[in-house]
Order: structure tokens, then sequence, then C-alpha cells
């Protein structure tokens, strides 16, 4: 049982546009510190800059609302320095993926034990309103007034082309699920990546519609569960199966279709290949969002890496300070 | 024979890059340096990375300056020059003084040799205009296949060996004894003992045949030993000693050393070195981009480590946004920036002081940074240390600037006694403060406090953005921004640095001369020349540059002529007059991307002292 609760980590009133699903989140995040139950003294939350990246000052931890882009960077030497902090990420899809964008497929080729927050609310807000990495194609904004003429990132195929290891998804405004895959990053040892679908209700109002409200995800959501099988639909009727190299929709009873057809998820399959498939999909196409764990496979971090080979080096070398350092060299000596 | 008692000699030696002229040349200095001469090296790389054997942008040089009493610089002009191919001669002899002794290979003058250095008739000698009698041309590589002839190497290893030949020919001009070489190499080669004996064959052989053959054409020199001060010694470049530096500083400050970096030349070599010693707990990043490098190091000063980046050229540029985030956050951080030529990627193996006013201004914003500037290799040791002392004692980034020509140069480096070194106290916060702490209360010396995460009462949030100077908040109020501006440049102002020192004619000089950073030994050398020749002369060389030594406008009001000399188009020159009222020097910038020449120095001095 944790020592903490929720009120141990908030701090400050939050000055986001009221509706706003970084609201939503910051509470949700909250909970999750208090049940994780790392000290806030012991804890660095470490934003860029835009709406979500002010996360930081509305937290009773250590922290750091830094610059444009640069969260993963100064988070990575913040960790490695320190292996002992908890280190929580905090970026938007511009802060992340647009300037950031380097940094973030970086830490995630790494591995640095990260819990690398996404907000996703494919706009920029803070600038008050241009289109983002992203925002769709054709998406009108201030500084895209007929229609954006570039395809988007899906950040789930950023994490997995930099072969990132953990992959999870929630909506905002879903507090049980965000609470529970902000549990699973941080139990993930490695860079965790959380992407979280949050409205910006100025901006870019309505942009996550189809799974925003309880009523929506019964529909047009799916969780998806480790050793279970991808079901989903109000009544659980409908199911995912493999078909070809791709997936279909099936619903249970139709042409003789039972639950033992259905695919069970592997979040611990090293391939990741079907989970990027799950991560995909519901783009328009006819299939569920996928929220919940999608991919968490072990593998090692940096961060420990570094400390184990500093430990191995020390064990095998001979000089351990500066004076022993300086002997190593080639010495004359003038009487 | 003749014995030629000098005060100072230049030796060059020059050959394809992989001919091992660094190492010939490393051996003989430290050979001079262990009888108790001064000794300054420089390497001259190639631009290419590797251009084809025998060809023209393919010889690599290196330089080494041995003297009775001190010298300051790798030296202008050499008065030995070895070439070990045709291409070596034909590029380097504009390096050589007119009387010069010149070795060469002759077996890499033949047909082939001499079309790849485009040479237009088969005598380089007498096209180059070089006087027959002050060559030493021996079949170098034949004599060298010869003593390793029962050796049973490869012939590819034999040719590795060529340099020691030049290196026991060079050995015997100048007297040396044989035997510190021969220990050198049996402590370098200690695993390959083998490898080690043939060298030293190959350097006896050289210093053989020297002995026997042209005992009486040529100059034998000697170099006594006029300013021993006895100690022990190793040799070192800048970019090594400024590693070092930072390692002393950490177990001084009792902390661990970060290091983001990303590679970039000149500065590279002291991401190498520093990712060497694991076993003094140094954490090095090689970071995906020179602003992950500059990034993450904030971080781990955040995190409560000595935080170093390091960069060049266009990688300073990169690095200025990270670097004010640590300006406004009152974090410590050591930048070290090694110049090289610009703009852009310019000259990027060469050397200028180029990057002076953006690393002073070349920020968003008010953003005061202390800037120290090393002399020479050897003081790239204090420099570092010093750095490091400052940024963690008033809480704040610091830029520390080299250059290439610092940076890759080399001298002997007397072991330093830490002990003698000043203590290094972070002012971290007292637990006392616990419960009335605020993130910008500052200490007596308008210093922020350092809180560590870890620590129990004291979490906070730093940041971007301006903050309220009493609660920590985020503020836009005008006033409260009027004050933190204030208070962050009152903060570096109180830095207290040391006097700038005045050399030569302290008194009654007629010219002062004016410099920072790796032009010291240029300067001083040129001073000396010039008092020797009855001038009344004085140098101010500036290593503190932000915040300027207290002393700084008394001394440049106090001369009738000052030149103020650097390689740049007047950086210095500009800064002083903005912070020295009706200071007008004279003068002298060159940006040519080698080391000022010492004559070119004094007669550009003569003339301003003759106006």
């Amino acid at each position: 049982m944790s020592e903490y609760t929720a009120q141990d980590f908030k701090k400050g009133q939050p000055r986001w546009c009221p509706g706003c699903g970084d609201h939503f989140f910051l509470a949700s995040l909250h909970k999750a510190m208090a049940e994780i139950g790392v000290a806030p003294y012991n804890t660095a939350v470490i934003s860029g800059i835009g709406c979500s990246s002010r996360l930081p000052h509305y937290m009773a931890t250590y922290g750091m609302n830094t610059i444009h882009g640069r969260a993963a960077a100064i988070a990575t030497g913040c960790k490695v320095a320190n292996p002992d902090l908890a280190v929580w990420q905090i970026s938007g899809d511009g802060d992340g993926l647009a300037i950031g964008g380097n940094h973030f497929i970086h830490a995630n080729r790494r591995n640095i034990n990260l819990n690398m927050i996404l907000l996703n609310n494919r706009i920029y807000g803070l600038t008050k309103g241009q289109y983002s990495p992203t925002s769709p194609r054709g998406f009108v904004s201030k500084s895209s007034p007929y229609g954006t003429v570039e395809d988007p990132f899906r950040p789930a195929e950023l994490c997995f082309g930099a072969r990132g290891h953990f992959f999870a998804r929630a909506v905002a405004t879903d507090a049980p699920g965000t609470v529970e895959i902000l549990k699973a990053a941080y139990n993930h040892k490695g860079a965790s990546v959380c992407e979280i679908l949050q409205n910006c209700v100025i901006f870019n109002n309505g942009t996550h519609d189809a799974v925003y409200n309880k009523e929506g995800r019964s529909k047009n959501a799916i969780y998806v569960k480790h050793g279970q099988p991808l079901l989903f639909g109000e009544n659980l009727e409908f199911g995912l199966m493999q078909d070809g190299f791709g997936l279909k929709v099936v619903k249970l009873g139709e042409n003789g279709i039972t639950e033992k057809d259905i695919l069970v998820h592997d979040a611990h399959c090293q391939d990741n290949t079907l989970q990027l498939k799950l991560a995909l999909m519901g783009d328009g196409d006819g299939f569920p969002v996928a929220l919940g764990v999608i991919r968490d496979v072990d593998a090692p971090t940096y961060d420990d890496a570094v400390t184990a080979q500093i430990e191995e080096v020390s064990k095998s070398k001979k000089y351990h300070t500066f004076e022993e350092l300086l002997e190593t060299n080639d010495i004359w000596e003038v009487k | 024979m003749t014995i030629k008692e000098l005060d100072q000699v230049v030796v060059r030696f020059s050959g394809d890059s992989g001919d091992g002229m660094q190492l010939a040349g490393n051996i003989f200095s430290t050979v001079s340096a262990t009888v108790g001469n001064s000794i300054s090296t420089f390497p001259d790389y190639p631009a290419d990375i590797r251009a084809p054997q025998g060809s023209l942008t393919g010889v690599s040089g290196f330089q080494v300056h041995i003297g009775a009493g001190k010298v300051y610089t790798p030296g202008d002009l050499c008065d030995v020059l070895v070439a070990m191919n045709a291409a070596a001669l034909k590029t380097q002899l504009k390096y050589a003084k007119k009387d010069a002794t010149i070795i060469i290979d002759t077996d890499a003058f033949q047909k082939s040799d001499l079309e790849k250095a485009a040479f237009k008739t088969d005598d380089p000698l007498a096209e180059m205009g070089v006087d027959a009698d002050r060559v030493i041309a021996c079949p170098l590589t034949q004599m060298v296949k010869d003593a390793l002839a029962d050796s049973g190497m490869d012939t590819k290893s034999v040719l590795k060996c060529r340099n020691m030949f030049a290196l026991g020919l060079v050995c015997w001009l100048f007297s040396r004894d044989l035997d510190i070489a021969f220990n050198f190499l049996r402590d370098k080669f200690a695993k390959k003992p083998e490898l080690a004996e043939a060298n030293i064959k190959v350097i006896q052989a050289g210093y053989d045949y020297g002995h026997n053959t042209h005992s009486s054409a040529a100059n034998v020199y000697r170099i006594e030993s006029k300013v021993k001060e006895p100690g022990r010694y190793m040799d070192i470049t800048g970019n090594k000693a400024t590693a070092y530096g930072f390692m002393a500083a950490a177990q001084k400050a009792g902390l661990k050393l970060y290091l983001g970096s990303y590679p970039i030349t000149p500065a590279t070599d002291v991401l190498h070195e520093l990712s060497k010693h694991k076993s003094l707990g140094v954490t090095t990043v090689q970071c995906e981009d020179e602003i992950a490098g500059c990034a993450s190091s904030v971080g781990a000063s955040f995190a409560g480590a000595l935080a170093v980046t390091s960069t060049s050229g266009p990688g300073i540029c990169l690095k200025s946004e990270a670097m004010n985030l640590a300006v406004i956050m009152e974090l410590p951080l050591v930048v070290l920036d090694v110049q090289r030529g610009g703009p852009a990627t310019g000259l990027p193996t060469k050397s200028e002081q180029t990057d002076l006013l953006q690393v002073l201004f070349g920020r968003n914003g008010e953003s005061p940074m202390p800037v120290i500037a090393a002399r020479h290799p050897v003081d790239c040791f204090d420099a570092a240390y010093e750095a490091c002392k400052m940024a963690l004692e008033h809480m704040t980034p610091v830029v520390l600037l080299t250059d290439a020509f610092v940076a890759n140069g080399s001298a002997a480096f007397k072991l330093p006694n830490l002990d003698e070194y000043p203590a290094i106290n972070p002012p971290y916060v007292p637990e006392e403060l616990k419960g009335t702490w605020t993130p910008y209360m500052r200490a007596e010396n308008g210093t922020r406090y350092w809180a560590v995460p870890g620590r129990e009462g004291f979490c906070h949030i730093l940041g971007g953005l301006e903050k309220d100077s009493q609660t920590g908040a985020i503020s836009t109020a005008p006033e409260n921004h009027d004050l933190m501006t204030r208070l962050r440049k009152q903060k570096i102002d109180n830095i207290k640095v040391p006097d700038l020192e005045v050399l030569g004619d302290e008194a009654d000089a007629d010219l002062l001369i004016v410099g920072f950073g790796g032009t010291y030994g240029h300067l001083r050398a040129a001073m000396d020349e010039l008092r020797a020749a009855g001038k009344k002369v004085a140098m101010a060389h500036f290593k503190f540059i932000n915040p300027l030594p207290a002393n700084t406008s008394e001394v440049l009001k106090k001369y009738n002529k000052v030149v103020v000399a650097e390689q740049n188009m007047g950086q210095l020159a500009a800064f002083l007059r903005m912070k020295v009222d009706g200071f007008v020097p004279y003068q002298f910038n060159q940006v040519k991307g080698q080391p000022f020449v010492v004559s070119e120095l004094v007669s550009a001095f003569d003339e301003i002292l003759n106006k």
C-alpha cells in the first residue's frame, strides 16, 4: 500500500482552458503517482513548452518546464545522472514529435527508463491554432487555411520504428484507463510511451470525439489487455481476427465464429507486427481505436547499462582517483 | 663535425597521414623534455579523411619546439625538416628556415612519387631551390627493410617502422640519449614486446646511419637545459588537459562528472578521453545531436552532477538554446568551445578565435555568462578546473574557450597536486531553510541555492519561463522581470577573478600588447623579441573575459599605445571598447586558420611603435 495520496502530488491551480483535456490527465497522473508510491522528492517531472508542458507547475515534485522540444533530451541527462529518480517526461504533439522528434526517437532507441507522456490534441494550442505533425492531411488551421498538404505522424509508428519497447494509449477523460497505463508505464523498465488522446476545446474541438466519452468508446474503441481476446462493442459482440497480412473485424456468432477464434492480445511479443496493426487502427478505417497497453516488452535499459559498465570497468582498472589516473601516463622526472 | 650550441630548435616531421609522424614527434619531444628542455608541439592534420598515399592533400606534419630556456610556441619555421616523401617536401618546405637541415627518404622520391606530388622535373631539390648540401638524402625505406630483414615481420609492418628511422636520425642530430626513447617504446608497447624491439632496432639503425655517414657533413646540435624546474612531468595536449581538469574538479567537488556531447572536430578528443575513465565514475553520453548534448547536460546538472558539454564550430550555435536555459534556471554547467575556423563548417581542423562575441552575447534575451579562455595546452587544465569551480559555486553556465591550436598542441605538464588547488563548495541549500526556502532565494553573493532532487522538503519546479524573485512561481510582472534580469547580471559581475597581470616593461612601456586565449605564447615571444631589440613593450593577456578583471580599465588606459592582437576581426577589441570608456586601441587581426607567426607580430608591433 502506498503511503501517498493524490493530494501529496498536487500543487497550485492549473491555468488551462476550462474543459481542456490536460485537466483530466493531470488528475489521473496525481492518482497514478500516489498509487505507484514513489516519494514526491524522488520524482522529477520534465516538460518542454506548450499548453501541456505547463504540467510540472502543478506537481509537488521536483521538475522543470524547459524549452521547446528538448524535454526528452533533458530528461535523459537527469535519469542517467541520477538513476534513482523516477523521471516523467511530458510533451505535446508539437513539442514531442515536431521540434523534439529527434530526441523522441533516440530516447526510445536507447531505451532510457523514462515515462514519456505524449498529450496528443493534434494542434498547436499555445501559439493559437496551427496544424501539428499529428493533424490529418487536409486539416484547416490558421497556418493552413486551404488545408494541409502533408501526412501526419502516427506516434506508435515512430515509437516502433525507433525500436520502442512500450507503447500504450488512453483517452484523457477516461480516468481508470489513463491511471492503468501510467502505472504500467512506470512498471515497465525502459522508455515507455503513453499517447494520451486529448481534446483542445478552443482550436481543435472534437478531434477525438469518436472515443472521448464512455458511450463513444463502447462503440469505437477496444481495450486491449495482455492475454485477453481482442473483443469490443457495447456487449463485446465484435472481435478481431487475423486476415492474411492484416486484421479483420468479425461478429461473434456470425459464420460460426466463437470467442475461441478471436485473436488473443500479446503485449509481450518481441515481434511488433501485430501490435503495430492494433496501434494504427481507428483512423476512419472501420476498426476501433486501441486503448490500453499495446506493447510492453522487456529489454536492457540504457541507464542500467551505463551504471553496470562503470562498475565493471572500475573492477578491471587499477586506477580510481585522479592521482592514480596521472600515474598511468608516461612520466619523466626532471631533477 | 661541428657542434652548434643552440638556445632553441624547431623540428618538423612530415609525411603521409599513415607514416606515424606524430608518434616520432612525440617521442622526440619526450626525450628532450626528459633531459630538461622546454617543449611545445603542434600537429598539422590534413583536411582530407584519408587522402591517397603520397598525395599533396594527404601530408600531415608534427612540429616540435625545444628550448634551453622557456619556449612558448611550437615555433614559426623549422631548423630541421623531415620529409618522408616527395609530397611532404613539396608542401612543407615553406615551414622551413632558409638554412634548415632537410632529411628525405630517397626511396619515396621515385618517378611515381614525384608525379603524385606534381613535380615537373626529376630533380625535386633543384625545382624547390634547395641546396643539396643541406640535405641528408638516404634510402630510408630500404635501410628499414634491411634492419628488419630477419624479424619475420610482413612488409606492411616493416614499413610502419620508417618513422622510427627518421627519429633515430634526428636523435643523432641532437645527440639525444636513445635509452629514453627505448624505455618509452617498451612502455608503450608493453603488450607487444616484439614490436617494441623492432622499433628500437630501427631507431638505432637511424642513429648509426647518421653517425657513420654524415658525421662530417651536417651540423650536430646541442641544446642545454638552462631553466630546469624539478618535478615529475608528462606530455599533454590541450584537449587531454581539459578533460583532466574536469575530472580533477569533479573529484575535488565530490560530484559525479557527466559529459553530454556529440562528435565534432577538434573537440572530439575530450569526449574520447573522458569516455575512457569510467573507473573514475565518469559518465559520457554521445547524444543524437549537439542540442541534446547540451540539453542532457542541463538535465544532469539539475540531477546534481558536475555537468559538462563540449563542442566546436557550428555546435556552439546549436547549444546556445540550452545554455540559455541554464542561465535562467541558474544551474551549473561548463560549455567547452574548442574554436575552429568558421563560419558554418568553415575550416574544421584549423584554429581561430572567432567565437568570442558569440559566447558572450549570442543568445536571446539578456543572458550573462562567464567566459574563460585557456592560454596554452597545459593551461587548459587550470582553466577547466576554474570553469567548473566557477559554475558550481555561482550556479551558472560557464564557457571555457580553447581553440584547435591549444587543443591539439602539447607541452610538458608538471603533475598537479590537487591538495594545492582551491576547494569547490557548491551552495547547497542549508537544511535549516526547509519550509521557508523558495527556488530563487539567494546567498550573500547573489547566488541561488542548489536543491538537488532526492532531498525531502525542497521539491521545486524550475523552467525557462521568468520566475518571481520571491516565490519562484511563473511571473510576467514587469518590475519582477527587470529585477531578475539585474540579479542574474549582478551575480556574474560579483564573481571574483584575478587581476590582469602586466608582463615586460610594466612601468614605462611605449606599447602594451593585449590578447586573449591561445595567442599567449606567440604574443609573449613577440614581446620578448621586441624587448631584446631594446624596445619598451609590455603585455596584458586576458584569460578571464567575463567578468573582466577589476583592473582592466586601469591597465588599458595606462599606456600610450595599445594593440589588441587576435585571430578574428576585432572581437576582443570591440568588447573592451564597450567596457572601457574612451579606449581606442590599435588592432592586429589575422584569420588564416593558422597560429600567429612571431616574426609577423614583431614587425607589425614595431610599425605601431614607430608611428
